[in-house]
């Protein structure tokens, strides 16, 4: 039942960077070059190594914004007083080596193989950022399976992605709410995701959707708890919480 | 750090203008293991929503063999002892979390009521949650089903109303909303150790994936 088949040891090797784009005042998309990269599925992550000139390690993990096939992108979100985040997006720049080991998780994926169910994103923040890779993937693979993206960003300045968003079409919807700040004539939703947005946007249980959910822990936790009460079986609700690390 | 395999050997490039935070002067380094880094905040990682069953229709249930070998209510389980458990907590997801207080029973109390000749439990859970361990691991003072957290009730984001408590290994072992046990003869994966994740766990050897 496993998506990715267990193929052994998933050792570290060096990552060149190619280059690094910024995406919005806080978050940059980085993109690597890898000798030996196997391959990933769309909503995957991978795990990051930093080593200081005095041999100081850092690790952690970060989802995959591109597609299967593409050259392996992260788009990092540069957190206050982080350890990590803040050089990836602003010393990082092309050329540079560092660490990735992965593709890692095989649950919050999409392949693509289920043609017969809709798709529904919901997204929070910098957790828009997997479902670029799924948003992609079903692009390059030529899906028909209807998409709706909703996703929650602070400010419309905040909104990663939004150029590619916004010619999203062919079957794929994406619909913003602004919880911080509207611009004037703003015609999309503002504040929280809540159960009245969800019962707007949400695919009808009837029709048996497959619903990702990814976004700070107080997000995931309010919005699959509608979607519970919206009648959708928890099985078919993945959610991958960014919890809280804000702070290390 | 890891046994240089192989493939390990090699040494790891320096990482241009990086220089990290490093240590707190607060925190023991040898109580963080490798690739970790310690939180003050108490993260939550789960697959899917955040089930919530009454207790009055919650128990607690350890199965053998296809048979229920024994059940206790939620009221049974708070009036067996429990004892207040302090410990370092691992997350696979790299958090480190030191010195959490726990209220719980020791699987001991649990599992010494119940004759019993496997090797291996694989633990349940509401949602579907699985997650499998060395019957070893979780007896000998080492294993906990716990309800309280911090002088309070656990609450249902963090597992409640009981989850398993396994510091010794990463977190993920420390099911969530757990169910029960499953008495096993034979090792049988749970559902992050089918999805890559490591069939044991040691964050001290940092066993987070497959074959690490």
């Amino acid at each position: 039942m496993a998506g990715t088949a267990v193929r052994g040891r998933l050792t570290w090797q060096v990552a060149t960077v190619a280059s690094v784009r910024p995406e919005t005042a806080s978050v940059s998309t980085i993109e690597f070059d890898l000798q030996d990269w196997a391959g990933h599925q769309a909503g995957q992550h991978v795990d990051v190594r930093l080593t200081a000139d005095d041999g100081y390690v850092a690790e952690r993990s970060y989802s995959i914004a591109s597609a299967p096939g593409e050259r392996l992108q992260l788009t990092v979100e540069r957190l206050e007083n982080g350890e990590v985040s803040p050089y990836l997006t602003e010393e990082l720049r092309a050329g540079d080596q560092i660490e990735i080991r992965g593709p890692i998780g095989g649950y919050f994926v999409w392949d693509g193989d289920d043609a017969s169910t809709p798709l529904l994103l919901v997204a929070g923040g910098s957790g828009v950022v997997p479902f670029r890779s799924m948003l992609r993937h079903r692009a390059r693979i030529g899906s028909n399976v209807p998409v709706r993206l909703l996703y929650s960003a602070r400010r419309l300045p905040d909104v990663i992605y939004r150029t590619e968003l916004d010619m999203a079409g062919d079957g794929a919807e994406v619909i913003y709410t602004l919880t911080r700040e509207q611009p004037p004539g703003w015609a999309g939703h503002s504040g929280r995701v809540d159960a009245a947005l969800l019962t707007e946007v949400a695919w009808a249980p009837d029709r048996r959707p497959l619903a990702f959910v990814c976004g700070p822990t107080a997000f995931v936790e309010i919005v699959a708890g509608e979607l519970v009460s919206l009648g959708y079986p928890p099985d078919r609700i993945k959610t991958e919480r960014y919890g809280g690390v804000g702070a290390p | 750090m890891l046994e240089p395999t192989g493939e390990d050997e090699a040494m790891s490039p320096i990482s241009r203008g990086f220089h990290g935070r490093h240590r707190d002067p607060d925190v023991d380094p040898s109580r963080v293991p490798p690739g970790q880094y310690v939180t003050t905040d108490f993260p939550v990682l789960s697959a899917g929503p955040t089930p919530h069953t009454p207790l009055e229709n919650w128990t607690f249930s350890i199965k053998q063999g296809g048979q229920t070998a024994k059940s206790w209510s939620w009221q049974q389980i708070r009036d067996l002892p429990s004892e207040e458990v302090a410990a370092d907590i691992h997350c696979v997801t790299k958090w480190t979390k030191l010195d959490t207080r726990w209220q719980a029973v020791s699987l001991d109390t649990l599992l010494a009521q119940v004759e019993r000749e496997a090797q291996y439990v694989l633990a349940f859970c509401d949602g579907g949650y699985t997650t499998n361990l060395p019957l070893a691991d979780v007896t000998g003072g080492r294993a906990w089903l716990a309800y309280g957290y911090d002088g309070g009730p656990l609450q249902p984001e963090h597992g409640g109303p009981a989850r398993l408590l396994v510091p010794h290994l990463y977190f993920w072992k420390s099911a969530k909303w757990v169910r029960g046990l499953e008495l096993l003869v034979h090792d049988e994966p749970g559902f992050w150790e089918r999805y890559g994740y490591n069939n044991y766990g040691d964050p001290w050897r940092e066993q987070r994936y497959a074959g690490d």
